[in-house]
């Protein structure tokens, strides 16, 4: 096959380091599967082509068959084209009630209606034109009838016309599909009973594709957009098929525009009509829709658990702020007691150190008395006793509770008055060393 | 080997049979096509014969004979060769002499002797007289006997019709070299013009005819041509818009002379109607109106009217959208976008309204070029594209024997494995760091094949990788922002095909997947500005050889990858 050459003006790319392979080269994978085509046996080029892959060599038959087994068909048979019985009432009908024909019944295509391609409607005319025309009945010894041939015609120009088809699908009742009543519904088919509503109430829909019923599988978007989508429904369908045959130019100017306005009317009325219907089978169909229960439940649910999750939490909020005022006042109570209990006990301590240097004080006065009063032997007289029992309080001022304390018990371990005294004056000596008495103040004790 | 049979004493012509016109054609010593004109001057001969008192008249003349003696005038039959009755189509023969099942074949009543009497005409009995008086002219202008020649067909035509047809041509004289498919001949037509180049493309051809449009989606490749789809239609014909010229000027005809009856009722006025209207619709291929004239349409009554192209495009809107569609539907057909297809080649008589060529042009981006007058100034008269393609066949095979012929158009030569996906190379390119792919061999491809293509290396030179690579072709769809309220509510006002208008709006582009890497090789030490040199053979095995090599440099990689089939050791 001839070569061509092929100018690539992107760069390559540069070689990443490291990249190696045996001479340079490095099978990664293969080719995929070719398709055997015929190639047409026509140009210079096939003759090159017949002339390298014959070699001299003579086919056969058989090979033929084998060279073919596998090759890509590129011609349709128009066999396996199901073909519809032909009602006989059918084919009797009169061309001129062509409006009340069923243009779909005629092509025999009544299983595909308006999803019926252009291409189908195509091959069904030719498949009834083979059968009917008129020509080839007279010519095998029919009658020259031509009615049903013309009730072909009319159905094919109809439905080969986009503005006509329309006209023509939105009446087809045919293709209609009746809702289903309360109790069929109530055996599990809603989804597929309603579904199939749906989907014949979606040929009428400008915005395509239509959003599907679905199951009870779809989740609440699927199934809000649904219902959406059905109540703002943008439906193409008129009803012009039904007008009443306008009169034409010759008769009367004003029955014409008499009649035009009538159909006007009668469109915008069945127009309606039909949008109230529409609504009523949407209302219907989603008041049987067992997911909107469902989900208005799980929405129930939901918003129960979120009002329990709430009241729960506020309740435990509650409880917390509750247990920590009470933990505050158990705590406060606690210092508080302790606090009184230390209060009462550095009382008691007080009043135990005071009751015991008050003892002690007496034990301190009372020595005064065992060491004679300072005075030596013999009585001593009323001034020294004065002079030493003051001398003696003014010592005791002079001393803290610990120093009363040690000081009784000094004077307790001293025998005799000497002894006693001895002490006092340890204890004067003591207090003039601190700075706290003057030297010779206390004269009893000097 | 009789001596009609010798390819020595061979003379061979073109012909284009179809059943609304005829062509015959030959191929001049210097290798150009030329149609042969009749002796009435016709290039596209009416395939009608008529007996007048046992005089055969045959092209123009014989369809003139519509208006008086259509039960004796024969048309339309092509199709009805090698059929049953059950299959044929009667419609296009209503207004001339009917089809009959005769037999196990079909055959027409027709008084062609001078006797009073009705013969039955077999269908190939009158293809052979067609073919005779084919013959005639050819012979007549190119001033020896000729004795064979390739047909056209469409695609569809049955081994049975092909057959039919070898028979009547040799009833005729006529030895039949080859039947080649009527869209693959309007393809070489296009590239045996001198100027033509060799390139790989896929072409869409879009057949127009009168009785039936045919489309066929065609890879070409390195010459190699392969059908890869194709749709046939009998609703979208000429003879279609020849009736909405009759509508239009019955109710003209109406409307002005409001006590006649309707001429289309009229079997003559009819006649009269088809004639007039089929030469006013030709008038308008070229004018921008023309004049309709018949006397005595009915009841006497003469009329003359006029019309304008703009008018006649109207009312023809509706079929050529129809044929539009059928178009668009041949490229889905073949799992192609229309991005993909290069050119689109309007065949058939219609092919020449203006209206028809723009709304195709329309319905395809613009890097298609659509092949039509009216489109393209080089484009080639479109009623001649079958008979110039079969008579470029002719002089390319006339010299071979018959049994030579046959076996080379054996299925052992023609069938053979097409490559699924392109196979390319990965280049850099901006911010694609995985490399973007580039086809060197295109899906389609018969095998074997060998490509060469020349690549650029980095600024530098140095090494480069050269990954082998399996392309998708991919239809990157970019939508357009979306709408403001207001031009959307204009648009809304203007029509309800909105849409369709939202359709044109998006951007599409061809792009490219790389969906399977075949091989990795090293080119080393290129110099500054070098490039490389990647030759591709592929096997009918589905074995890759590869060999690079820089430009101007020595040495090169050489590399296997091998087939599926030979790895599987049945090659
Ligand atoms: N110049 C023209 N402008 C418009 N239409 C034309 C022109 N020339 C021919 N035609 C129309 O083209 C049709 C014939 O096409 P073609 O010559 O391809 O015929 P054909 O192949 O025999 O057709 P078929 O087999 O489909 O009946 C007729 O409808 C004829 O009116
Ligand atoms: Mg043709």
């Amino acid at each position: 096959m001839a070569s061509a050459q092929v100018q690539i003006n992107l760069p390559l790319p540069v070689l990443p380091a490291g990249w190696t392979a045996e001479k340079d080269f490095k099978p990664v994978g293969s080719l995929s599967n070719a398709t055997d085509r015929n190639i047409e046996p026509v140009g210079p080029h096939f003759l090159a082509h017949a002339r390298r892959k014959r070699h001299k060599r003579t086919f056969s038959e058989d090979d033929r068959i084998q060279a073919q087994a596998s090759v890509k068909k590129i011609e349709d048979d128009d066999e396996g084209e199901i073909s519809e019985p032909e009602d006989p009432l059918m084919l009797q009908r009169e061309a001129k009630d062509w409006k009340g024909q069923d243009h779909y019944a005629v092509l025999g295509i009544t299983r595909y209606r308006w999803r019926a391609t252009e291409d189908q409607i195509k091959r069904a005319h030719r498949r009834k034109v083979l059968k009917h025309h008129p020509d080839k009945k007279a010519a095998k010894g029919g009658t020259e009838d031509d009615q049903f041939f013309k009730c072909i015609q009319k159905a094919t120009e109809v439905l080969l016309d986009p503005v006509k088809r329309r006209q023509f699908d939105s009446v087809d009742e045919a293709a209609d599909v009746e809702p289903p009543s309360k109790s069929e519904t109530k055996k599990g088919n809603f989804y597929k009973l309603w579904g199939k509503v749906f989907e014949a109430e979606g040929r009428f829909s400008r915005q395509q594709p239509v959003p599907k019923l679905g199951n009870e599988k779809s989740n609440k978007a699927e199934v809000e957009n649904f219902y959406n989508f059905w109540y703002s429904f943008d439906s193409w369908r008129t009803f012009e098929y039904l007008d009443e045959d306008v009169p034409d130019d010759n008769e009367n100017r004003d029955q014409k525009r008499h009649v035009e306005r009538k159909n006007q009317n009668s469109r915008r009325k069945k127009k309606t009509e039909d949008t109230v219907r529409l609504r009523k089978l949407v209302d219907d169909a989603l008041a049987l829709d067992e997911r909107i229960k469902l989900f208005r439940q799980q929405d129930n649910a939901h918003k129960n658990k979120r009002r329990l999750d709430k009241e729960a939490e506020q309740k435990r909020l509650a409880e917390e702020a509750a247990k920590a005022k009470e933990e505050e006042a158990r705590l406060a109570a606690e210092k508080e007691a302790a606090e009184k209990a230390q209060k009462a006990d550095s009382k008691k301590a007080k009043e135990a150190a005071k009751n015991a240097s008050k003892k002690n004080k007496r034990v301190i006065r009372g020595a005064v008395k065992d060491a004679n009063y300072f005075h030596g032997a013999g009585d001593a007289p009323a001034s020294q006793i004065d002079g030493a029992l003051n001398d003696v309080d003014v010592i005791i001022t002079k001393l803290d509770n610990e120093e009363i304390a040690a000081l009784t018990a000094k004077l307790s371990g001293a025998k005799g008055a000497d002894a006693i005294k001895q002490v006092y004056q340890d204890e004067v000596k003591q207090l003039i060393g601190a700075g706290k008495l003057k030297e010779g103040e206390l004269k009893s004790l000097s | 080997m009789s001596a009609e049979n010798d390819p020595a004493q061979r003379v061979a012509i073109g012909i284009s049979f179809g059943n609304s016109y005829s062509s015959i054609g030959f191929t001049t010593g210097e290798g150009r096509a030329e149609v042969i004109a009749n002796e009435d001057g016709d290039r596209q001969i009416p395939s009608v014969l008529s007996y007048v008192e046992g005089e055969e008249l045959h092209g123009g003349q014989a369809k003139t004979q519509f208006l008086r003696n259509a039960k004796n005038t024969v048309a339309y039959f092509r199709d009805f060769l090698g059929q049953e009755f059950k299959s044929i189509d009667a419609t296009p023969c209503h207004e001339s002499a009917h089809p009959l099942e005769h037999e196990s074949t079909i055959a027409f009543k027709v008084r062609d002797s001078a006797e009073d009497k009705e013969n039955d005409i077999t269908v190939s009995d009158i293809t052979t007289r067609h073919l005779k008086r084919l013959r005639n002219s050819a012979a007549y202008y190119l001033g020896k006997e000729v004795n064979a020649a390739v047909i056209t067909v469409p695609t569809n035509f049955s081994d049975a019709q092909k057959e039919a047809l070898n028979k009547a041509a040799k009833d005729a004289g006529i030895e039949v070299l080859q039947f080649i498919n009527e869209p693959v001949a309007a393809v070489l037509a296009y590239d045996a013009r001198p100027e033509a180049k060799l390139a790989d493309k896929i072409v869409v051809v879009a057949d127009l005819g009168g009785t039936r449009s045919d489309v066929a989606v065609v890879a070409s490749r390195g010459g190699i041509y392969t059908i890869l789809a194709t749709l046939h239609d009998y609703e979208v014909t000429g003879l279609k818009l020849d009736q909405v010229l009759i509508d239009y000027f019955a109710k003209e005809f109406l409307k002005k002379h409001k006590s006649a009856s309707d001429p289309r009722e009229d079997a003559r006025g009819l006649a009269k109607l088809k004639l007039e209207c089929e030469a006013v619709k030709k008038a308008l291929s070229i004018g921008t109106s023309a004049n309709f004239s018949v006397e005595s349409l009915v009841g006497g009554i003469d009329y003359t009217a006029s019309i304008n192209r703009t008018r006649y495009d109207l009312l023809g809107n509706k079929h050529f959208s129809a044929f539009s569609r059928l178009v668009l539907h041949a490229v889905e057909k073949a799992q192609l976008d229309p991005l993909d297809i290069t050119e689109v080649i309007l065949a058939g008589g219609n092919a020449h309204t203006p209206k028809i060529a723009s709304t195709i042009a329309n319905a395809f981006p613009e890097t298609t070029t659509v092949l039509a007058p009216s489109t393209s100034p080089s484009a080639i008269n479109p009623s001649e594209l079958s008979v110039r393609g079969a008579s470029i066949q002719a002089s390319l095979i006339q010299e071979f024997e018959l049994e030579d012929i046959e076996q080379s158009t054996h299925p052992m030569v023609t069938v053979t494995p097409h490559l699924s996906h392109a196979v390319g190379v990965l280049c850099i390119s901006g911010d694609e760091s995985n490399g973007v792919f580039h086809a060197i061999v295109d899906a389609e491809t018969p095998l074997p094949v060998r490509r060469t293509a020349i690549i650029s290396t980095p600024r530098e030179g140095g090494d480069v990788l050269i990954k082998l690579a399996e392309g998708l072709r991919h239809i990157k769809v970019t939508k357009p922002e979306p709408k403001t309220k207001k031009e959307k509510a204009e648009d809304d006002s203007e029509d309800d095909s909105e849409d369709e208008s939202d359709e044109e709006d998006e951007l599409r582009e061809k792009t490219w997947k790389v969906s399977n890497v075949l091989s990795e090789a090293a080119i080393k030490g290129i110099k500054k500005g070098g490039k490389v040199e990647v030759q591709i053979n592929i096997g009918a095995d589905l074995g890759v050889n590869a060999i690079y090599r820089e430009v101007g440099g020595k040495g090169g990689v050489r590399g296997i990858i091998a087939g599926e089939k030979a790895a599987n050791g049945s090659a």
